[in-house]
């Protein structure tokens, strides 16, 4: 038994970064986006981690991560994901602004997965984020899930745990707080994470090291993607209204800050 | 640290040259480098050592979570850069353009709350012809050629250094990893072995806890260290090798910029430099450079030999930005990022030992920064190249990096260059300040104006000989029982003295907007977007808790870009608070006591250490 798990991930602006909608001669777009630093996509990065540790403690198991973003960008990122989980890069060029069709998306990345040369479909994981930082759904990894014919499906996965007999238990987020456990007899199948349970690994040089002998060439092979933008259109971008007020209190007790930041939330 | 650490199994791996720190001179060298690795035909110039077959295995290694996360508004006249480039269109690196404009102006103090002495008076007189009433300022009408940066251009660092890294990276020879510090050369008598990373998965205070990796040993023929001047690794060789006879670090200063947008309507066109003089304090010089785009890159520096032991950095930026000189451009604009650096301002008289068996030294930690035409960027860049193009050499003729070959080429080219030419006549020229500022700034035109032939005299004292008590700096302003009053009414909440010495002197309350003047911690969260990762160790330690309880005044605290350090209450060692410090090394000189085993060194210790700004347009 082991597994094909492939990643569906790409990089988002640092959620630190003051991000400022606008319309761009393509359409909206991200004010300054090739100047702010990027990340992996945090959802994204759940699914990783997960996938480098399940292929760690499943012998033959390999991990890929199918990227489709901006190729300078993808090249910076890469260089702090590769510290963090061994895993081989396949790129495709194309922006990730967050405002390109899903279904494109899903179309592009299913390419991309089917241009795996060595790749075990009957072994095959996909994995992805529940939630995306710049796409706000689920839907791109459902989508690729359907392409690839992969008819098991789980959103807002938190735990995957293989049984002694190769079946599989799957924790998932559902409505009102719950979670539902489902067992899986094999793979294929496709699970969008949530968080999971492991936490950011260290970076690891050697890691590193092993990573950068798919990464380097994967991107400077990278074909621009297909997207079309057919049948899609962004009607409306704005920001989330932020408020912020600033001032200083020297003698507040807790109870009376606490207080005034319950009436502030509600307004 | 980790010599008092019990030995553990660490990983090792081998590379051909390891380089710390990915600033302007690391982005020179491995420019330089990466185009030269392979030969036209597509062989490499030389067989790697450690992976035999391929080309030369070149890793660089950036404490900071991205490579554009440094700090500095850069004019400089980029002739280094230029050469490198030589068909360099700035409109292709973000943030960029060619200098326009450039004007000096006295700022007069619109409160009366400043220090000024006789000689500095004596100045502001002297520029009344020249004063304009409605913004508080004399412009000077003459700006001496070591000053002018026409032709220049105007950069961020941060992408500056986002764009020289992808070009780098593409190449697809030479790595980068940010997100990595570096915790100590490996040193093996005379030679450095390689460097050692950083443990993760410990506590605080150094200790394993859980996900426990220690630092891995990366060995190399050649370690480039350019990690600047409050590198661990620089700091470390200094230590293991001494600094040559007659040179020592003794000036320093902490830059605390912004990038802001422009409110419309503002008439500063891109390319325009303003540096300012006199206000807030006379020490405290300022400068704004506009972008492109309606930016600007605004921002003061404030110098070791401000003798003020309480001396603030944001404070005294809220007060600059709010000067009518500065004002009437600024005011509604917003703070897009924010950030501080350490300046090391000793310049070539804090050279050290540039090469030695198996490491070269290059940049800012390397003595570059031109102290008189205030250049360094450029400078630390042309230092890099120079590095990079002598290991091409002996890289081709198949020789050692051993301490004579890389004399003999890096050495040699740089002290033919005009990089030594310029430091040579810059080395004198601030030893003025060390008597004052009227002093400083007559000692500086006269070493530029006759070319280093003449200089003032100074007397360069430790950082920590300097710093003055609180009743001696504010004697005949502030009565010692008042001082006594303020220490009693702050230390038991755990804050710092200097608002209440300001606000006595009539400093005006900051009123802030919540855009442009925002309190110190919005400036940490909204415009340098500070992060620090989990499982390192605290990196800024107090090497003898005993001299800090007979410390006269907590300047470390006082200073601190970000508010990382603060005074504790329950105790005479001041508290740190590692996910807020920006890295800026601020604290490793502002410390009134000398370190228990290195007098030229301070009390405070800055090591390796993880995270600082999360921002890429500084």
């Amino acid at each position: 038994m082991s597994y094909h798990i492939v990643v569906c991930g790409s990089i988002v602006p640092d959620p630190l970064q003051v991000l400022e909608p606008i319309v761009g001669p393509t359409g909206p777009a991200l004010k300054n986006e090739m100047m702010l630093p990027a990340v992996l996509d945090p959802w994204a990065g759940h699914a990783l981690f997960e996938a480098a540790n399940l292929a760690k403690n499943v012998p033959n198991s390999k991990v890929w991560l199918v990227a489709l973003g901006p190729k300078a960008k993808l090249q910076q990122v890469m260089m702090s994901v590769a510290q963090k989980a061994l895993f081989t890069l396949v790129a495709a060029d194309g922006p990730a602004s967050g405002f390109v069709d899903a279904f494109d998306t899903a179309a592009a990345l299913t390419t991309a997965i089917e241009g795996i040369a060595d790749l075990d479909r009957d072994k095959m994981l996909l994995f992805g984020g529940w939630q995306s930082a710049s796409r706000g759904t689920g839907a791109t990894i459902q989508m690729v899930g359907e392409r690839l014919g992969i008819v098991n499906q789980f959103q807002g996965v938190d735990k995957l745990t293989v049984n002694a007999d190769g079946s599989m238990d799957i924790l998932e987020r559902i409505e009102g707080g719950s979670y539902l456990t489902s067992r899986l007899s094999s793979a294929p199948a496709a699970m969008g994470w949530a968080t999971g349970e492991l936490p950011e690994p260290p970076n690891n040089p050697q890691v590193g090291m092993m990573n950068m002998k798919s990464i380097m060439p994967a991107l400077q092979q990278a074909k621009p993607a297909q997207l079309t933008g057919a049948g899609f259109k962004v009607e409306n971008v704005a920001q989330p209204k932020v408020m912020r007020q600033t001032r200083i209190e020297k003698d507040m007790s807790t109870d009376a800050i606490a207080q005034e930041i319950v009436a502030w939330i509600k307004g | 640290m980790s010599d008092q650490q019990p030995e553990v199994e660490r990983m090792s791996m081998e590379a051909d040259i390891v380089c710390v720190g990915y600033g302007p001179a690391t982005a020179g060298f491995l420019t330089t480098l990466g185009r030269a690795l392979m030969n036209e035909d597509g062989t490499p110039i030389a067989d790697s050592a450690s992976m035999p077959g391929m080309p030369p295995q070149v890793i660089c290694y950036e404490r900071a979570d991205d490579i554009g996360f440094g700090v500095s508004g850069i004019v400089t006249k980029g002739r280094g850069i230029r050469q490198s480039f030589p068909d360099l269109d700035l409109s292709q690196v973000p943030m960029a353009c060619e200098v326009t404009e450039e004007k000096i102006a006295y700022l007069y103090d619109p409160y009366g709350a400043s220090r000024k002495s006789m000689g500095m008076k004596l100045m502001e007189t002297a520029l009344l012809p020249f004063k304009k009433g409605e913004t508080l300022s004399a412009e000077l009408p003459y700006i001496p050629p070591f000053l002018k940066k026409h032709p220049g251009m105007l950069l961020s660092m941060g992408q500056f250094m986002q764009w020289t890294g992808a070009e780098v990276m593409s190449q697809g020879l030479i790595q980068i990893w940010p997100g990595t510090p570096v915790a100590e050369p490996l040193i093996e008598g005379t030679r450095v072995a390689g460097v050692r990373l950083a443990d993760q998965g410990v506590k605080k205070t150094g200790e394993p806890d859980t996900g426990f990796m220690p630092g891995m040993d990366m060995k190399a023929r050649l370690t480039v260290v350019g990690d600047g001047p409050v590198g661990p690794i620089g700091r470390k060789l200094d230590q293991e090798f001494g600094l040559p006879r007659g040179k020592h670090q003794r000036e320093w200063a902490v830059g605390m910029k912004m990038v802001v947008n422009l409110p419309e309507g503002c008439t500063l066109k891109p390319g325009t430099v303003l540096h300012t003089i006199g206000f807030p304090e006379p020490e405290i010089f300022g400068f704004l450079y506009v972008y492109p785009d309606n930016m600007a890159s605004l921002g003061i520096f404030v110098p070791s030999w401000f003798d003020c032991p309480v001396r603030t950095s944001y404070r005294y930026l809220q007060h600059w930005m709010q000067h009518p000189y500065i004002w009437q451009h600024v005011k509604g604009g917003t703070m897009r990022s924010w950030g501080a650096k350490s300046l090391q301002e000793s310049g070539r008289r804090g050279e050290p030992h540039l090469v030695g068996d198996g490491w070269a030294r290059i940049g800012e930690g390397s003595g570059t920064t031109n102290v008189l035409t205030g250049s360094g960027v450029d400078e630390a860049w042309t230092s890099g190249v120079q590095l990079g193009q002598a290991v091409i050499g002996l890289l081709r003729e198949g020789k050692n990096f051993t301490k004579d070959n890389l004399e003999a080429s890096y050495v040699t080219t740089r002290r033919a260059s005009w990089l030594e030419e310029e430091a040579r006549i810059a080395e004198k020229s601030r030893d003025g300040f060390t008597k004052g500022t009227f002093r400083g700034l007559i000692g500086m035109a006269l070493s530029g104006l006759t070319k280093g032939a003449l200089n003032l005299p100074g007397d360069p004292k430790r950082p920590h000989e300097r710093i003055l008590t609180l009743e001696e700096y504010y004697q005949g302003k502030i009565s010692g029982a008042r001082i006594a009053e303020i220490k009693k009414a702050t230390k038991p909440n755990g804050q710092t003295m200097h608002d209440a010495l300001m606000d006595e002197l009539g400093w005006p309350v900051i009123n802030y907007d919540g855009s442009l003047l925002v309190s110190h911690q919005d400036a940490l969260l909204l415009g340098g977007k500070v992060q620090a990762n989990h499982g390192y160790a605290d990196h800024v330690l107090f090497a003898d808790a005993k001299k800090c309880s007979v410390c006269h005044s907590p300047v470390c605290a006082e200073v601190c870009s970000g508010q990382a350090i603060t005074v504790n209450p329950d105790g005479p060692v001041p508290l740190f608070d590692r996910e807020k410090c920006v890295h800026c090394g601020a604290c490793m000189w502002n410390c009134t006591q000398a370190h228990p085993k290195d007098a030229e060194k301070t009390n405070v210790e800055f090591v390796a250490g993880s995270g600082g700004l999360h921002s890429a347009e500084n």
